[in-house]
């Protein structure tokens, strides 16, 4: 069989590849998107939907500046708003030394772009009066917000399609290579791609696949455990979540439009990589009711009606790799994005996007090479 | 002896002839239900302070549930028996558990599921207005509460429930003004040599249909319906249909009872990791197992209406089959001669029900036609137009993936009340058999639980 060419292969349709293919087509340059399923099914599609700036990890911002920009203009670029809001972020704390965390993260952010309020006492309560007593200090952003990841991903690829992207589902890419000029990758089937570029955004999974080219990475898929709630009357404008360092607190929520309560956070299963699933631990739900009670008490008078978990891909120090690979010349990484990527998606599609077609990219993401792994 | 630890899992007919044969040979089992008392679904219990008797509470079925409660009393103290208890979620070898607010755990050697059967539902245009209910909850209404859903009913859908309801509607003095058929009379003439595997039953069903044309009650067969009429703020005025001849006819009613026949309530079967197999017969993908009711997962079993819709007196013999399973597979010596009836038992009844899927046939083509504004998901107020929207212009040709991108499905029922007919609606607009479109997967909790609930030590 012939084998399909194009400038760049992408193997792997979560966000960070359909929003290349897309990007990459806005540039001009042909694109085939390999995904071994459909588009967005996995960590992309599972994850809690916060499009998030505050709290993360400083470096990281510009990228996610980058991507903010992008999630507002969703509808121009792609004709589907997947649901974002930029109805306002916070966390929260229960200790005064996570409050002080907060304060001088909030002087560091501001360095960033990023403007933080803090609130305490009367104010915060005034201001969210869902809030439970034990509730010290919020952290509030107004530019956050979140949106819908069932629906972002397909959304790009869609779009990628009709700009003439080549979106190809039930592919499962076994092997990689480099062959001469070009990579060529080989699916399970036997039916092979080539280009002289080649992105891999894999998830979980492209550590397989960055390892066939002496690039082994420590990844490993953990679980998400996500929960649902019946609808009530929209009124929880921001997303809200426990910033703290013990992981028995932590507890994440939203709103969305609808009326029903999105919420996550705390221990994560193990996540099958063969199976390609997850299981939310029946567990882990019970103790996130006790956590939602003491975040917002009115929560406890609502039902869950649905929980659910998907693959997502952890590197052993919290952060993704995303850039160039060290040995291969035209070989490009964007995966491991640790539970923190849905926001970045569209940023790093449009990054990954401009290094391909540029040579290098306008938003600084050295701490996140692939070097750091070799030895 | 007793050492095992066996849960069975519902209290209606299979379950309770399920725990009935552990009882007798020795074992303590632990038999959980979700309603208040025993008898499942069919032969459901009225409130402790009403008077009704048997005969008037359960019809031709009297001896059978009297028998049935009887059963459960006599075996009360030599079970551990969880009422009001919802199974949640079910993780290796533990059921997760809730009652009253309260979480807890039972692990268990063997789990014996008799989950029974909810209606089997046709989108109607209309049908999310108040005042109309389920053949099943029109019935439960009546058999808890002795009420009727309305001052004037019309009964619509097909299948044997269709009749029955209808039939002790009229016996108990409720005002029904039709029962409209959505399968042909001549599908049943058809279906006659497989019916005659229960000739008590063919006879007890032309007993029901003569009963309401004596009792002046319209009885129509091969109707399409159009909807139900009425409005958001008042509820049901009517009904609109096409009757066998393509005529369009209105019939004025404050209630209105739908339903097809059943479905399995198949969730915990799924969460227990067991294995489905499309059904042609009926259009639904059914957990698969053995004649004895071994499920494809080790230890797990399945009984009753909650496998395939066969009935209460099937469920009774299907209860007492996994029982024999659960304690051949445990090392107990079993009963070869009593096991084998049971197995011949099982297999008219089976045959019967083939013969009732071909008489009473899920309305596939009627529901592929629905309009684009019928609501196809009442919870997420998802109409067909938007499901057919996310089949054509996003690609979404599979259920799971329908429901990601519309909503169907993701509502406090978890699709148990749409899926089966959102699949239709999907594999209609798509072009492809509907057993292509795949099955919704099911998610915990089984049914809604509580954020309030609280976690303690088993």
């Amino acid at each position: 069989m012939k084998p399909m060419n194009a400038d760049v292969l992408i193997v792997g349709g979560g966000i960070m590849g359909t929003a290349a293919a897309f990007f990459l087509r806005r540039r001009g340059r042909s694109a085939i998107l390999l995904e071994r399923g459909l588009v967005g099914q996995q960590a992309s599609a599972v994850n809690f939907g916060a499009v998030r700036r505050l709290g993360r990890f400083l470096p990281q911002l510009p990228l996610a500046t980058r991507s903010r920009e992008i999630w507002a203009k969703l509808p121009e670029l792609i004709g589907h708003d997947s649901e974002f809001l930029a109805s306002g972020l916070m966390r929260v704390c229960y200790r005064e030394e996570e409050a002080d965390i907060f304060e001088s993260y909030g002087t560091d952010a501001a360095h960033y772009g990023l403007a933080l309020d803090m609130y305490r006492g009367q104010a915060m309560r005034a201001k969210f009066p869902f809030l439970g007593p034990e509730v010290l200090a919020a952290q509030y952003s107004a530019t956050c917000g979140h949106a819908n990841p069932r629906l972002a991903a397909p959304a790009f690829s869609r779009a990628a399609a009709r700009e003439g992207a080549q979106i190809v589902e039930n592919t499962d890419i076994v092997r990689v290579e480099k062959d001469g000029d070009s990579f060529r990758a080989t699916s399970a089937d036997g039916r092979s791609f080539r280009a002289p570029n080649l992105l891999i955004t894999a998830g979980a999974w492209a550590g397989q696949l960055s390892a066939q080219f002496g690039e082994p990475v420590p990844i490993n898929g953990q679980g998400p455990q996500m929960g649902v709630t019946e609808p009530m009357p929209y009124g929880i404008v921001p997303v809200i979540n426990v910033g703290s360092d013990k992981l028995e607190e932590i507890i994440y929520f939203r709103q969305v439009k609808r009326g029903n309560i999105v919420f996550g956070g705390g221990r994560r299963s193990t996540a099958y990589l063969d199976e390609r699933r997850a299981k939310v631990e029946p567990e882990n739900t019970l103790t996130q009711f006790q956590r939602l009670r003491r975040l917002a008490p009115a929560l406890a008078r609502l039902n869950l009606i649905r929980v659910w978990s998907g693959v997502e891909g952890y590197l052993s120090d919290e952060l993704p790799v995303i850039g160039t690979s060290r040995k291969v010349s035209g070989l490009f990484y964007a995966f491991g994005f640790c539970g923190h990527g849905f926001q970045l998606g569209p940023g790093v599609g449009d990054a990954m996007a401009e290094w391909i077609d540029t040579g290098s990219t306008s938003t600084p993401l050295q701490p996140f090479d692939i070097g750091r792994f070799l030895s | 002896m007793g050492q095992h630890r066996v849960i069975v899992v519902g209290a209606g007919p299979a379950g309770v002839r399920c725990a009935q044969m552990l009882v007798q040979r020795g074992m303590r089992a632990i038999l959980v239900d979700e309603n208040r008392r025993d008898g499942g679904q069919i032969f459901r219990r009225q409130p402790d302070s009403f008077g009704r008797s048997y005969g008037k509470l359960y019809g031709t079925e009297a001896p059978q549930a009297r028998d049935m409660h009887d059963t459960f009393a006599k075996m009360r103290d030599s079970i551990d028996y969880l009422p009001e208890t919802l199974v949640w979620n079910i993780a290796g070898k533990r059921l997760h558990l809730a009652c009253e607010g309260r979480a807890f755990t039972r692990d268990f050697d063997a789990l014996v599921l008799c989950t029974g059967a909810t209606d089997r539902v046709m989108p109607v245009k209309g049908w999310e207005r108040a005042g109309t209910y389920s053949i099943g909850a029109a019935q439960i209404a009546l058999k808890a509460q002795a009420c009727s859903i309305g001052a004037s009913v019309v009964f619509l859908g097909s299948g044997p429930l269709l009749y029955l309801a209808s039939s002790q509607y009229v016996e108990a003095g409720a005002n029904v003004v039709a029962v409209l058929d959505t399968s042909a009379f001549s599908r049943r003439v058809r279906a006659l040599p497989k019916l005659l595997a229960r000739f008590d039953l063919v006879r007890k069903g032309a007993g029901l249909v003569s009963f309401l044309k004596r009792a002046g009650v319209k009885v129509e067969t091969g109707v399409e319906p159009v909807e139900i009429l009425g409005t958001d703020d008042a509820g049901v005025s009517g009904v609109r249909y096409r009757d066998a001849g393509g005529e369009v006819r209105e019939l004025a009613c404050e209630a209105v009872a739908i339903g097809q026949h059943l479905r399995p309530e198949t969730q915990l079967a799924d969460l227990a990791g067991c294995r489905f197999a499309f059904d042609t017969a009926t259009r639904q993908w059914l957990p698969e197992c053995d004649e004895l009711g071994r499920s494809s997962v080790k230890d797990v079993y399945l009984a009753g209406d909650g496998v395939r819709v066969l009935g209460a007196d099937c469920a009774e013999v299907a209860g007492q089959l996994a029982a024999a399973a659960v304690l051949g597979d445990l090392g107990y010596p079993i009963d070869a001669q009593g096991l084998g009836l049971l197995k011949q038992k099982r297999t008219r009844f089976e045959r019967f029900a083939s013969g009732i899927a071909e008489a009473f046939p899920w309305p596939a083509e009627q529901i592929t036609r629905v309009s684009d504004d019928t609501v196809v998901c009442r919870c997420e107020e998802i109409r067909a137009g938007e499901l057919r929207r996310v089949v054509r212009d996003e690609g979404a040709r599979e259920i799971n993936r329908a429901k990601a991108f519309s909503r169907v499905g993701m509502g406090r029922c978890q699709g148990r009340y749409c899926a089966h007919a959102a699949a239709e609606v999907i594999a209609g607009c798509a072009n492809v058999p509907v057993e292509q479109v795949g099955r919704q997967r099911s998610q915990a909790p089984v049914k809604p639980l509580g954020i309030a609930t609280r976690q303690e030590d088993a």
